[in-house]
C-alpha cells in the first residue's frame, strides 16, 4: 500500500496537519490497523524532501504531527500518475505454499496436512473478516469483501491442489 | 454453547455398492453454526440426512438431546422433525399452490396452530427476512433469492433447535447467496438455533462458527487436528 500517494491524495482536498492526515488515512483506508507514528513521520519527510508537499503552517508544539502540509503541483502530478497506473496483480502466497507442498512430497512428508493446516487458517481468517464485515458500514464491507474474495481464491487453489496431490506426487518424486 | 445437542457417531451408509458414509462423526452443540464442506459426492448430504433422521444409517448412532434417534418410532421421529428441526434446501421446495405466507405457516398448521395465529407469526418471519412484500404471492411469482428467504422463514417459524441447511445458497448469485446466509445466521443466533450448513462456498461457510470437512464419507474436524 502506498502511504505516500494516499497522503498526497488526501492533501489534494485541503491542507492538513500531520495528525489529521494520519486520522483520515486510518479511518478510510486502514480501519483497525492504524499507522505507526514512525510511518507517518518517515512518509512525510520523504514527501517533503522530494518536493511533493510543503509545510504551510505550524501549530504550537513540536514534531511533524503539528505541522500543516499542502500538496505541491509535482505532488498532484505524482498522485495522478499513480492512479492511472494499473497495480501489478499479486501472485499472493501460492508460490510459497506450492514450494512447501512440493518439498513435502519430495521428502516424503504428508503434503495433505500442509494443505489442511493452511485451509483451516484461511477459513478462520475468513470468519473473522466476515464478522467484521457484518458489523461494518459500506466502506468497511467493501474492504472486507476484497480480502474475502482473495482468501476464497486461495482456498480454491488449496482444494484444487489437494485433489491433484497424487498427480503432483507422481511428477515430483524422484 | 458447550452442550452437545446432536451427536452422530461412526456413521456408515451404503447405497447399493456405493459407500456414501464410512465412519463419519459430527457433534453439534446448542446454538452453534457448523459448516460442512467437501467435494461433490463426498457424503455431505447423506451425513445431514442421517443426522436429521431422514435416512437411517447402516451402522453408527445419532443421539439428539440424549435420545437415540434410531430407537424412536416413526411417529416420534416425524414429530421431532416437525417441532425441533427446520430444513432449507438448495431449491426452496415451497409448495407451488400455496402463497408464501401459507408456505411459511405450513409447519405451524401441521402442528395444530390456528390459521390466523400461524399466519401472523409467519408474516413476522417474512418481515424479518426482508420479504414481507411477497407474502401474498405464489412461489412461481418471486425470484430465487426471495424464494430462499421464504424457505428460511419456513424453517425458522417453529423456532427449531436445529436447522439443517443443504446448499441453501447454491442456486443464488454470490451477493444474494451471502445475504440469505447472513439472514439465516442472524435469525439462528437470535433464536438460539444450531445450524448444520452444507456448502461448498467458502464465503458462505465463513458465517459459521466452525468447519468440518467430509472426505470420502468420513468427516474431519480440521480445527481439532490443527
Ligand atoms: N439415494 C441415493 N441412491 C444411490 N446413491 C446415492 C444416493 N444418495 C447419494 N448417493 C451416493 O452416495 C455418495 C454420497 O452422496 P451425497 O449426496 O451424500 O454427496 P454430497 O457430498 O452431498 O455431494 P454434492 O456436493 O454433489 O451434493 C455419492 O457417491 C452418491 O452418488
Ligand atoms: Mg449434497
Amino acid at each position: 500500500m502506498s502511504i505516500g500517494h494516499s497522503f498526497l491524495g488526501l492533501l489534494e482536498g485541503k491542507p492538513r496537519h500531520g495528525y489529521d492526515l494520519k486520522r483520515a488515512y486510518d479511518e478510510r483506508f486502514s480501519p483497525g490497523r492504524p499507522l505507526h507514528h514512525g510511518q507517518v513521520y518517515a512518509t512525510l519527510s520523504r514527501l517533503l524532501k522530494n518536493g511533493l508537499v510543503v509545510v504551510d503552517g505550524l501549530e504550537p508544539g513540536e514534531g511533524p504531527e503539528r505541522k500543516r502540509y499542502a500538496v505541491t503541483d509535482a505532488g498532484i502530478t505524482d498522485v495522478q500518475a499513480w492512479l492511472s497506473q494499473p497495480e501489478k496483480p499479486e501472485p499472493y502466497l501460492q508460490s510459497v505454499l506450492y514450494t512447501k507442498v512440493v518439498l513435502a512430497l519430495m521428502t516424503g512428508r504428508p503434503a495433505d496436512e500442509i494443505l489442511d493446516v493452511q485451509r483451516t487458517e484461511h477459513l478462520r481468517l475468513m470468519r473473522e473478516v466476515t464478522r467484521r464485515k457484518t458489523g461494518g458500514d459500506l466502506a468497511e464491507q467493501l474492504i472486507c469483501d476484497h480480502a474475502l474474495f482473495h482468501l476464497e481464491a486461495d482456498l480454491r487453489w488449496l482444494e484444487l491442489t489437494a485433489a491433484r496431490l497424487n498427480e503432483l506426487a507422481a511428477r515430483v518424486r524422484p | 454453547m458447550t452442550e452437545a445437542l446432536l451427536v452422530g457417531t461412526d456413521l456408515h451408509k451404503m447405497y447399493g455398492t456405493t459407500p456414501a458414509l464410512r465412519g463419519s462423526s459430527l457433534t453439534v452443540r446448542a446454538g452453534e453454526i457448523v459448516a460442512v464442506m467437501g467435494s461433490s459426492g463426498s457424503g455431505k448430504s447423506t451425513l445431514l440426512h442421517c443426522l436429521a433422521g431422514i435416512v437411517r444409517p447402516d451402522d453408527g448412532t445419532v443421539v439428539y438431546a440424549g435420545r437415540l434417534i434410531s430407537s424412536m418410532t416413526d411417529v416420534e421421529r416425524s414429530a421431532l422433525r416437525r417441532r425441533d428441526f427446520g430444513f432449507v434446501f438448495q431449491f426452496g421446495q415451497l409448495v407451488p399452490e400455496l402463497t408464501c405466507v401459507e408456505n411459511v405457516a405450513l409447519p405451524l398448521r401441521l402442528d395444530g396452530v390456528r390459521r390466523k395465529e400461524a399466519e401472523r407469526r409467519s408474516r413476522e418471519w417474512l418481515d424479518r427476512l426482508e420479504v414481507g412484500d411477497v407474502a401474498g404471492k405464489l412461489p412461481g411469482q418471486i425470484s430465487g433469492g426471495q424464494g430462499q428467504r421464504v424457505a428460511v422463514a419456513r424453517a425458522l417459524v417453529t423456532e427449531p433447535k436445529v436447522v439443517f441447511a443443504d446448499e441453501p445458497t447454491g442456486a443464488l448469485d454470490s451477493l444474494n447467496g451471502e445475504k440469505v446466509m447472513q439472514l439465516l445466521g442472524q435469525a439462528a443466533r437470535d433464536t438460539g438455533a444450531a445450524v448444520v450448513l452444507v456448502t461448498h462456498e467458502p464465503r458462505v461457510a465463513a458465517y459459521a462458527d466452525r468447519e468440518v470437512v467430509v472426505r470420502d464419507g468420513a468427516s474431519l474436524d480440521l480445527e481439532r487436528v490443527a
